[in-house]
């Protein structure tokens, strides 16, 4: 399966990258190899094979219902970009 | 400059506590050695002052009777791992001057045991890459010279380079990697060190930068098999914080060392002898079955069918859990943000901000994964790449248990080739290829180690790899020290410090 | 009874189905240990998890899985013992992690049912599809300053239950009435507090509609966060009506979201994000799959509590209530336990009509709620006896109740301290009126022509017993005299 520069768009788009027009013809053609090597997979039968979920062999372990975390807004604020008292700050959203 | 910092993990312990030397007298000579050896571009952060002060410390609590596995022994930590207080990066310029207000539990327990920490070493931008040539701080270069060509910085492989070089060329004693696809064992093996990728869910992931949650491991780099297994011993352990973490006992790896391998059944897989592999890799690997069958073991031929797919499937899963993990890096909490275009008080929208501010935050490498990543997610091709590379790994995984039903260990090379130059090195898919011995390993979460054994004719080292039964390292590093004993590996990097 | 829409056409009908989310109540969040208080100042209900710091993991609670399992067993659905949570992918400013936590593929709760009953006293049954667990998102603020919006993440990682309905509802009458059985069974569950106004519950409306007869669907739209039963009803009748125009003006549907806004009576269009999302949904790898026990099950099975339908069903058949006053009684838990209390051993219909008529009225004339009633059941109870008893007349009762539900008084503290004591003793009732009676030869004349004008002599006696005689004797008495 090839990759087309729109494909390219379509990708950079959902994941919120930007990409340079004189990048993207390049960006299809890494991105074809990439998938042409991964499409090799085609060839195995896996019929009847489950997907495998985790290597851990187990199941989801819970945790009690207790309060144990938050209510230390300077540790989470500390790195903000933008911090405005104890909001993050970011321009504005369109709705 | 004193040569403490050429001691292994297993001497300096003994040193200091027959009083030979304090911590301190041993941390400024990985102190010093760190700042003679600045062009390897090993450390992002390095944390000298930090480092000098923690080894009063612990000089203090030997004193005070106080005797932690790694007291007052000087590490390099990735910069993968948080640290509180201290920089982590990633190697990212999206997370430049990112400081933790929290550390991760596997450092948390290097420092339990007494660790002293010299400072945050470089690797490949987000753990991706086999080459340590995509971090935003500068490439990591390898300690070891080609004789052919002496004057060529050659990679230390990745994505954890830096740890590699550190340990290689003496700036510490050892150092945490993690290893994804081969990013412990890849390097080391191109260093000429050991390293260890443990079981998955050996070591708790919590507070490590997540590239691919499912295949991510800690796990230690350092010059013997003894050392691997006295770190692993520290790092190892349970932690409620990652569901992934498996409750089982942190045991002593270093018990079995010396127990040689009568009796035991080591497997040669034929799917990893791969064309165009260089000779002196299969002869060293050859010769190290020799030697082991010299030591009483078993060589058995067995398959592993699906070995191919591993790498296929990996560059599917990988990537697409990756897209999603790195989706957090969008200059809002932490991290770089973009500026405002000029002369403008803000982005005019929110979107625009994302978009500028990954675009110049992620290098290329980590864009091409995340864009493949979300590719292989998307609506239509779930089933066919991401589902498919799921059940392929099934396979994988069933594979080796078979194989675990006949042999004990398994022995491989690490690599199919010793270390190249920065500037020769491959790209794209072909750079992908430096993991095809590593990947099958991760795919299926048992455990790895590399071991140096010889040098190639150019003078630089190669390792063979040995693959082990989910959570008995203690077995695999019996196995892996026989290997160490008879290969006798004991020559050093032209670049050490 | 189903609402259809007249056209210009002919008759539309309207299908709907919704999607409720539903905040469980816990004490802390889904994947992290923060609390889930509301109110609490910005960001301080957040832990690193929730901040999506690096290196941060989630870990799933307990409780909240209880509580989806509670729902579902008070919907009378499936449990799936085993389930999986994946990852929703998008990017939104209060979404940190770039991913809400969810469950596509394997919900923990799968089919089951809810009745609703409309006011014409018939009930259907509405089909459920499934409840799954999500994370809830956390909040962002636009009009504090110019050029930036602010974000608060308290209640970010808030477990939410997602109830999806199937499309069996059609009209805004069925879809309100849904809305309100389904908030008083988690109500009663404790498994949300249904409190809309603060967000904990808020329902995705699915709108479309077709023609009367037709079995194909039409074209849908989703109008997000409705949060309020009202705005509901409102939503699919402006909804419908509006998509009955387009269609018949020869256009189409588009399928979009869109907001209902209150003011205006209006639904909108939000205002459309490049294309339609691509979640990427899969495994989260963080999380290892959910594997419960029946054990599990079956010991939370054991506590749920009398639900709503049955609670009414009882009420008609052990107190002889009707379906109409037993639905109001059980709306509340709380309201139907207060019943309980004041019925029983008493006469069930005058307690009904008590809970529902003084009471209710003093409670909502005072802004006051059941749980801080100043009149406590068993003190109802206490005024329903006396006025079983016969001990005061249904008029004092009135007085009396007021007096309680001013001064927290039982009915016995204040009829003795106020003597109001009903007479009820015939033998002085009967002296009072034969002195009345003696000294008005002319009005007794005249009432035994008009019989209407008795009425004056029940008032004077009254008034010579201080309004404390018994009214039924009075009577008697009187048309024994009068004839």
């Amino acid at each position: 399966m090839s990759i087309t520069r729109e494909t390219v768009e379509q990708a950079a788009r959902l994941a919120r990258l930007t990409v340079a027009e004189e990048d993207k013809d390049r960006l299809a053609g890494e991105l074809s190899a990439i998938l042409g090597f991964v499409e090799q997979l085609d060839a195995i039968n896996t019929d009847d094979v489950d997907p495998l979920t985790s290597v851990v062999g187990a199941t989801a372990r819970m945790r009690k219902d207790a309060v144990n975390a938050g209510d230390y807004p300077e540790r989470v604020l500390a790195n903000a970009p933008d911090r405005v008292t104890d909001f993050y700050a970011v321009p504005k959203v369109v709705e | 400059m004193s040569e403490l910092n050429r001691l292994t993990i297993a001497d300096a312990r003994k040193g200091m506590a027959e009083g030979k030397f304090s911590s301190v007298e041993l941390t400024q000579a990985c102190v010093d050695a760190m700042q003679a050896s600045t062009d390897l571009g090993a450390y992002i952060t390095p944390t000298p002052d930090a480092a000098l002060e923690a080894a009063a410390e612990a000089d203090k609590k030997r004193a005070s009777g106080d005797d932690g596995a790694l007291l007052g022994i000087p590490l390099g930590i990735k910069d993968l791992f948080c640290t509180e207080g201290v920089q982590t990066t990633a190697a990212s310029r999206i997370l430049q001057g990112f400081k933790p207000t929290y550390e991760s539990t596997v450092t948390s327990n290097l420092l339990r045991d007494g660790a002293v920490f010299m400072g945050k070493l470089n690797l490949d931008e987000f753990a991706m890459g086999s080459s340590n040539t995509t971090s935003y701080y500068g490439n990591v270069v390898n300690p070891w010279q080609s004789s052919d060509k002496p004057d060529m910085q050659l990679v230390p492989g990745g994505s954890s380079g830096g740890s590699a070089s550190a340990v290689a060329a003496r700036l510490c004693l050892g150092a945490t990697g993690t290893d994804t696809g081969g990013s412990i064992r890849q390097p080391a093996a191109f260093c000429g060190i050991t390293g260890l990728k443990p079981t998955y869910g050996r070591c708790s992931r919590w507070g490590v930068v997540a590239f691919a949650s499912s295949l991510d491991q800690a796990g230690p780099m350092a010059r013997s098999v003894e050392d691997c297994g006295i770190m692993l011993g520290s790092m190892a352990g349970y932690d409620p914080m990652d569901t992934t973490s498996v409750d089982t006992a942190v045991l002593d790896y270093t018990a079995e060392l010396g127990a040689g391998v009568k009796g035991l059944k080591i497997g040669i897989p034929r799917e990893y002898r791969v064309d165009g592999m260089p000779e002196e890799v299969e002869k060293l690997w050859m010769e190290t079955a020799d030697q082991l069958r010299d030591q009483g073991a078993e060589i058995v031929d067995i398959s592993l069918p699906h070995t191919h797919s591993a790498l296929p499937a990996y560059y599917i899963v990988a990537p697409a859990e990756a897209s999603s993990n790195l989706a957090r890096y969008d200059g809002v909490r932490y991290g770089y943000r973009a500026d405002a275009p000029e002369g403008l008080p803000e982005f005019s929208s929110l979107e625009e901000m994302y978009a500028t501010t990954r675009g110049e935050g992620f290098g290329s490498e980590v864009q091409r994964r995340i864009m493949i990543g979300a590719y292989v997610l998307s609506a239509g091709f779930y089933d066919a790449y991401y589902n498919k590379a799921r059940r392929v790994r099934t396979l994988i995984a069933r594979d080796f248990t078979e194989a675990f039903g006949q042999v004990d260990a398994i022995l491989t090379p690490t690599t199919p080739s010793p270390a190249f130059g920065i500037t020769e090195e491959p790209s794209g898919v072909e750079m992908y290829m430096n993991d095809v011995f590593t990947v099958p390993a991760s795919m299926a979460g048992i455990p790895g180690i590399s071991v140096p054994v010889g040098l190639s004719k150019d003078g630089l080292p190669l390792g063979v790899q040995l693959l082990g039964k989910p959570f008995e390292e203690v077995g695999l590093l019996r196995v892996a020290q026989a290997v160490e004993h008879a290969a006798g590996f004991n020559a050093t990097p032209q670049l050490m410090a | 009874m189903a609402q259809t829409i007249k056209g210009q056409t002919g008759e539309w009908e309207i299908v709907i189905g919704m999607e409720v989310h539903a905040q469980v109540l816990s004490e802390s969040k889904l994947f992290s240990g923060a609390s889930t208080t509301f109110g609490k100042a910005p960001n301080h209900n957040v832990a690193l998890v929730d901040a999506a710091l690096p290196g941060m993991l989630p870990v799933l609670n307990e409780e909240c899985v209880r509580q989806a399992v509670r729902s579902g067993l008070g919907i009378k659905a499936e449990i799936n013992l085993y389930s999986v949570f994946d990852r929703k992918n998008y990017f939104y400013a209060d979404l940190p992690q770039g991913y809400q936590i969810s469950q596509l593929y394997h919900p923990i709760v799968g089919e089951g049912e809810l009745t609703i009953d409309m006011e014409d006293g018939e009930s259907r049954v509405i089909g459920i599809e499934r409840i799954h667990l999500e994370q809830d998102a956390g909040k962002s603020i636009h009009d504090q300053d110019p050029h930036r919006s602010f974000i608060d993440l308290n209640r970010t990682g808030v477990a939410l239950m997602e109830i999806v309905s199937k499309p069996d509802l059609r009209g805004g009458d069925e879809a309100s009435a849904y809305m309100t059985k389904l908030r008083s069974i988690l109500r009663y569950l404790g498994t949300c507090d249904g409190n809309m106004e603060q967000g904990s519950m808020r329902a995705d409306v699915n709108v479309s509609v077709r023609p009367v007869g037709s079995t194909e669907l039409g074209t849908r739209t989703e109008t997000k966060n409705v949060n309020s039963v009202r705005f509901i009803r409102q939503t699919v009748e402006y909804e419908a009506r509006r998509q009955v125009e387009v269609l018949e003006s020869g256009g189409t549907v588009v399928q979009e979201t869109r907001l209902y806004d209150p003011a205006k009576g209006e639904t909108r269009s939000m205002r459309s994000k490049e294309e339609a999302h691509d979640y990427r949904y899969f495994p989260d790898p963080d999380l290892l799959p959910l594997q419960l026990d029946q054990a599990f099950v079956d010991a939370i099975a054991v506590d749920i509590p009398e639900l709503p339908d049955e609670k009414r069903a009882r009420f008609e058949a052990d107190y002889g209530l009707s379906t109409y006053d037993a639905g109001v009684l059980v709306a509340e838990k709380e309201t139907g336990d207060f019943f309980e209390t004041v019925a029983k051993g008493r006469d069930a219909k005058l307690a009904a009509n008590w809970v529902m008529g003084e009471l209710f009225g003093a409670l909502n004339k005072a802004g006051v709620e059941l749980s801080h009633s100043p009149v406590s059941a068993e003190a109802l109870g206490g005024l329903i006896e006396a006025i079983a008893s016969d001990t005061i007349s249904g008029r004092t009762a009135k007085d009396v109740f007021a007096t309680m539900f001013e001064t927290g008084k039982t009915a016995d503290t204040i009829i003795d301290e106020q003597g109001l004591k009903q007479i009820s003793d015939e033998g002085s009732i009967e002296a009072a009126l034969d002195e009345i009676i003696a000294a008005n030869p002319a009005q007794v004349e005249k009432a035994k022509e008009n019989p209407k004008l008795k009425g004056w002599f029940v008032g004077q006696v009254m008034k010579a017993t201080g309004g404390q005689a018994n009214p039924g004797v009075v009577n008697k008495l009187i048309n024994q005299k009068l004839g």
